[in-house]
């Protein structure tokens, strides 16, 4: 047997908060590694929204040229397959409770805020590399593989999925099963999903319907990835009217820099709230 | 990183300061009271047992001195830092093991580890060399790069032992290090909790409801109902409740029953030709015996009273009566689901 190693465990540094945000996530995408199959099953069903929906209600649809109905759900279905993703990455944090590993976390000489830091950011990296999965199809539904706009698409989707993997590990610090908390977080992404104009444009929606939208924070991060495709792709200005509207609050056109800010600030705020939970908590 | 040859050497610091000293520690949950007002201190290098039924405030206890609870009443230092005030400082230096298995089933041993090693700021000169020590330590060296998940319940407790002494903690809590595990199993895990305690200097905290387990400790306290009822020494304990019972046989029953009472004070019984009398350390009185009594011996025999007596004696219950055979079942039940 080797001498006895001896170690004196630091002090709290931001270095040591730091270790510990990398070795949560390293963690994470160890078991994301493992877990091929969630990859596979988790292309299954944008799949089928893309290419049965998508094609099924194309022929309702005026033949338009490059662009048609398929382009226009294609961001939309990038984002949500992304915000299940994340969904599912946010409910490990219960799933780790539920095993005991939490309290290995929580025990450990290190600020919570790292240990949910570094769960939010796993759980947005793993739910971006399924989005990159999700690209690979963008040739099916001829948006071009151009690698600016697949940059500036993940970057949104990460967005996007830190903001939802903040709201999941909020509620995480709350509701201990793993049914309520599925439950809960399908109640709440359904109505988004369907309110976001990830599956249908939101222009001619009635009016307290498309406020509604407006309140929905999936809205802003589906129309910023559908601008940069569609800036992308040749469509005629009656089919880009029509699929590629934008978003408006009263006659203003929401900027894309504004909508995305409103989900870093919506991701912030979720992680912050988060933080203060396990703190509070235990 | 400059502070890296700082952080590695000397373990043990304070010297004779105790390891843990708790005073009027409490702790209600609403109108219950879980914990009412404990005291006892712990040396360094000791091993301290709790032992008490479940519901006794054994694992209430264990999680305010781990800063898992906070005590609603008294203080409790650990290591030298108090529980509340200066949690890091108490976590920095015990280790955990607990009741419930907190391993990750996906991950190998040694990536288990690792996480441990990263969370904990181990500097990462060393912590190759400290897990592979501490993975040979409970002989799980060449099962490291294999899944948790694919671990028999024995080696998981090694591998969580073997964590909650990889940042070479100054106190180790077990928490029912034991619960679950086959009597074989459990032997094999004292085994290698004794090879510890001779290769690092360590305090252990540790609650268990078995009374074997017991016999394993330095000092016991004796738990029922949130109050310590008795604290010392196993053998001082047993020897409260009361005196070794020596039996012997003899060539002549009569002169060995006056022999006893003239040599040696003792007022012997005689029943169906077996003569048995109580002595306070009955092994050691033996060879006495042999050699002053006078009186040809056929075979002898020293019974001590056991844990179970001592228990009895303080709580008015065997510690099997007072758990209930229901709540054994739920454990298994739980065990069982993993």
């Amino acid at each position: 047997m080797t001498a006895t190693v001896g170690i004196r465990v630091p002090q709290r540094s931001a270095r040591h908060d730091l270790r510990a945000v990398k070795i949560v996530l390293h963690r994470e995408l160890l078991r994301f590694r493992r877990d091929r199959m969630r990859m596979v099953t988790g292309l299954i069903q944008p799949l089928l929204f893309l290419l049965v929906l998508g094609t099924g209600l194309s022929s309702l649809m005026p033949g338009t040229g490059a662009a048609d109905l398929k382009t226009f759900i294609f961001p939309g279905v990038c984002a949500m397959s992304v915000m299940f993703t994340a969904m599912f990455s946010a409910g490990s944090i219960v799933w780790d409770r539920e095993f005991g590993f939490l309290r290995e976390m929580l025990v450990a000489p290190v600020s919570r805020g790292a240990i949910v830091v570094g769960k939010c950011l796993s759980g947005a990296l793993v739910a971006t590399l399924q989005g990159v999965a999700m690209l690979a199809l963008a040739g099916l539904v001829g948006v071009p593989y151009d690698p600016v706009l697949m940059l500036g698409l993940l970057g949104m989707m990460f967005l996007g999925a830190l903001a939802l993997t903040g709201f999941g590990v909020m509620l995480a610090a709350r509701i201990k099963t793993m049914q309520a908390f599925f439950g809960l977080m399908q109640m709440s992404l359904t109505p988004m999903m369907f309110l976001s104009g990830a599956l249908y444009p939101l222009s001619g929606l009635p009016s307290w319907l498309s406020t509604i939208t407006l309140l929905n924070p999936l809205t802003y991060i589906v129309d910023p990835m559908r601008q940069a495709v569609f800036s992308h792709v040749s469509a005629d200005p009656a089919v880009e009217r029509a699929f590629n509207p934008g978003v408006h609050w009263g006659d203003w056109h929401v900027p894309v820099p504004l909508q995305l800010g409103i989900v870093v600030a919506l991701a912030a705020v979720m992680i912050g709230v988060a933080i203060l939970e396990f703190r509070r908590g235990e | 990183m400059a502070t890296a040859e700082a952080d590695v050497g000397v373990i043990a610091e304070g010297g004779g300061e105790p390891a843990i000293v708790v005073d009027g520690l409490e702790k209600r949950f609403g109108t219950v009271e879980a914990v009412s007002g404990i005291g006892f201190t712990v040396a360094p290098g000791e091993t301290f047992g709790f032992l008490g039924p479940n519901g006794a405030g054994k694992s209430t206890t264990i999680n305010m001195l781990c800063t898992l609870l906070r005590p609603s009443g008294g203080t409790a230092r650990v290591a030298g830092h108090d529980v509340v005030a200066e949690r890091d400082d108490v976590r920095r230096n015990i280790g955990l093991v607990f009741q419930d298995p907190t391993l990750d089933g996906y991950l190998t041993g040694e990536q288990n580890l690792r996480f441990h090693a990263e969370l904990y700021g181990v500097p990462r000169s060393v912590t190759a060399d400290r897990i592979r020590q501490v993975l040979e330590m409970v002989a799980l060296w060449d099962r490291r790069g294999d899944r948790v998940e694919t671990y028999s319940g024995g080696m998981r407790r090694r591998l969580e032992i073997a964590r909650g002494l990889l940042h070479s903690p100054r106190v180790l809590f077990l928490d029912e290090p034991t619960v679950g595990l086959d009597p074989q199993t459990r032997a094999s895990i004292w085994e290698y909790i004794d090879r510890l305690k001779r290769a690092e200097q360590i305090t252990i905290f540790m609650t268990t409801h078995y009374m074997e387990e017991a016999e394993y400790c330095d000092r016991i306290a004796i738990m029922d109902s949130g109050r310590i009822v008795a604290l010392d020494t196993p053998a001082a304990l047993k020897a409260e409740v009361g005196e070794d019972r020596v039996r012997i046989q003899t060539g002549d029953d009569k002169a060995a029953l006056a022999a006893l009472r003239d040599r040696f004070g003792i007022e012997a019984a005689l029943h169906e030709g077996v003569v048995t009398f109580s002595v306070p350390a009955g092994e050691e009185f033996v060879p006495r015996l042999f050699a002053e009594l006078g009186v040809a011996i056929s075979s002898v025999s020293v019974s001590r009273p056991s844990l179970d007596d001592v228990f009895m004696a303080y709580t008015g219950t065997t510690i099997r009566d007072a758990e209930g055979s229901a709540n054994d079942w739920m454990k298994l039940a739980a065990r069982g689901r993993r």
